[in-house]
């Protein structure tokens, strides 16, 4: 922001307005730290059976879909592998085997400095896995009542009729990493609302749900239920997709932030302020 | 003034700006695990997470009620061969020789907080009232395999026995070990009760295979397999389990897995 000099500059043209309610921002880093610890500490327990398979059981007579395991060659090598579909790729350093915290190759599906806890324990990992779980759903239930209270839901994330038809454009802007400026970054734009739509009404119930799927108890709360889903072991598969579907949302969500204003984001995601410039003066922050 | 800025047009600061965040981004990652490690070895810490399952107990009791049905299969269903998982064939001398008899000589002790304590043989086991049932055993690992269960229903044995109105638990004594801790586990009454809670004497019309639990294992359906006990010996009616094994309730329960395993 100091780096216009040049010109006696006229009147500030940027001021810093409340872009995110407390309760928003609360619930966001709730979210950060829930959804991450559920990820690495459900990567420590798909590492208990680092296979995944479509039906109601693991052992149907037809082969995992995918599957991370090792192999030992000819010269007594171990090497990691990797098969989706019955293609089958070498990972070996990242996925099978890895370096464990001694450097030496380990047997391992997801690598140790990914998982919670690093070393393997399932108990642990499960005792990580559900408390965060609720705390996900606590939050995300808090999240839904607030944003259809506040009106946060209607008035920010669902695109309006304006937000639909400008939907190639902003896919264009998106692409030259063209962002609003101006009272125009005020709004969510329509691909946001979209991914966040998407996210919290669709990602987010169908983890939870499939993550419910894999308790036998409550399975049998409706016999048969988990056929919605194509079957217990499909519903695990399903919860390992959504799992890595978020992880792409919150790369893209990051790149984003990153690209159009990291620190202004940033701020605003913590004290609720963001600053908004004239267009007219191009700076960069 | 002019700022020095590299080709890219970058000042001094953004670039300063830039390390720190990949520093910070890198730092909080390698932070953060070490971290968790920190307090994963925490048991206070332990504690705390430990609510998170004691709340899935609760709620899941409320939601399915006692008498909630696992569902049960058709034997197109079936997983072609039943895995065997945890101990396969137990090593003691004791097994062995009940083993090579065919079972002829075990007896099934019924024992703790009865009216009528008592033996039963795999012959008299047999001889009771049967219920047959195909469901999913799903492992904590996260495998599941479907097979066909035949046995005499825990209720009907109950019957027997007569548990005494303290009664809450019942034990499940097993003839397997891992190194010298005995495997054993423990379901309550309501589970004990339930109507698909079996001592199982036979898989896919079979007679159960030593891998799988011979003579005898427990079917739990509600639970996760290391509730599954298989290898049963002695059946003992407690009111508490805190002075059994390592006094969580289980072999696995006592590994620091959850006494509480529906989920």
């Amino acid at each position: 922001m100091s780096e216009q000099a040049k010109a006696p500059p006229p009147k500030p043209a940027s001021y810093l307005y409340v872009r995110h309610a407390l309760p928003v921002r609360a619930m966001h880093w709730i979210n950060v730290v829930s959804l991450t610890v559920l990820l690495m500490s459900g990567l420590m327990i798909f590492n208990a059976h680092p296979s995944l398979t479509w039906g109601k059981s693991s052992y149907t007579g037809r082969p995992p879909v995918f599957e991370i395991t090792a192999l030992r060659t000819n010269s007594g090598q171990l090497i990691g592998v990797t098969r989706i579909f019955g293609h089958q790729f070498d990972t070996t350093g990242v996925l099978g085997v890895s370096a464990g915290p001694n450097g030496k190759p380990t047997l391992i599906a997801f690598p140790q400095w990914l998982t919670i806890p690093s070393s393997y324990s399932l108990a642990a990992a499960r005792l990580w896995h559900i408390f965060f779980a609720w705390m996900l759903m606590f939050n995300g239930l808090a999240y839904v009542a607030y944003a259809l209270t506040s009106r946060h839901l209607q008035r920010n994330l669902l695109p309006t009729r304006t937000d639909w038809r400008g939907i190639g454009q902003s896919i264009r802007d998106h692409i030259r990493l063209k962002h609003p400026q101006g009272e125009a970054a005020k709004h969510y734009n329509v691909l946001q609302k979209l991914s966040y739509v998407v996210v919290i009404f669709v990602l987010l119930p169908l983890i939870i749900l499939t993550g419910w799927a894999m308790s036998p108890k409550l399975n049998s709360i409706w016999p048969g239920w988990v056929d919605a889903f194509g079957g217990r072991q499909s519903a695990r598969t399903v919860h390992f997709v959504v799992a890595w579907l978020l992880v792409g949302f919150v790369a893209i969500h990051v790149f984003e932030v990153i690209v159009s204003g990291f620190w202004n984001h940033l701020r605003s995601m913590i004290t609720g302020h963001y600053r908004i410039t004239d267009p007219q003066r191009k700076t960069r922050p | 003034m002019t700022k020095a800025r590299n080709r890219l047009g970058v000042t001094p600061e953004a670039l300063a700006k830039r390390r720190f965040l990949t520093r910070t981004l890198g730092g909080t990652g390698a932070l953060l695990l070490a971290g968790c490690d920190k307090l994963n070895q925490s048991s206070a810490f332990k504690k705390v997470l430990s609510t998170g399952e004691v709340l899935s107990e609760n709620v899941h009791r409320l939601a399915a009620g006692p008498g909630s049905m696992a569902q049960e299969f058709s034997a197109a269903d079936l997983s072609p061969s039943f895995r065997g998982n945890g101990n396969t064939n137990p090593a003691s001398a004791e097994y062995k020789a009940l083993a090579a008899n065919g079972f002829a000589d075990w007896k099934l002790v019924v024992d703790g907080l009865v009216e009528q304590p008592g033996a039963w043989s795999l012959e008299q086991l047999r001889a009771m009232p049967s219920r047959t049932q195909i469901t999913r055993h799903d492992c904590v690992e996260g495998w599941s395999a479907i097979g066909q269960w035949t046995g005499a229903p825990l209720a009907q044995l109950l019957a027997l026995v007569k548990p005494k109105p303290e009664a809450r638990y019942v034990v499940f004594h097993c003839a397997d070990s891992f190194g010298s801790a005995r495997y054993y586990e423990s379901i309550d009454m309501d589970d004990a009760y339930h109507p698909q809670t079996l001592l199982a004497y036979a898989l896919n019309g079979q007679t159960l295979p030593v891998t799988n639990g011979a003579p005898l294992r427990l079917r739990v359906e509600r639970q996760l397999g290391y509730k599954h006990a298989k290898y049963l010996m002695r059946l003992e009616l407690v009111n508490d389990f805190s002075r059994i094994g390592g006094g969580h309730g289980g072999y696995w329960e006592d590994q620091g897995y959850q006494w509480y395993a529906g989920i």
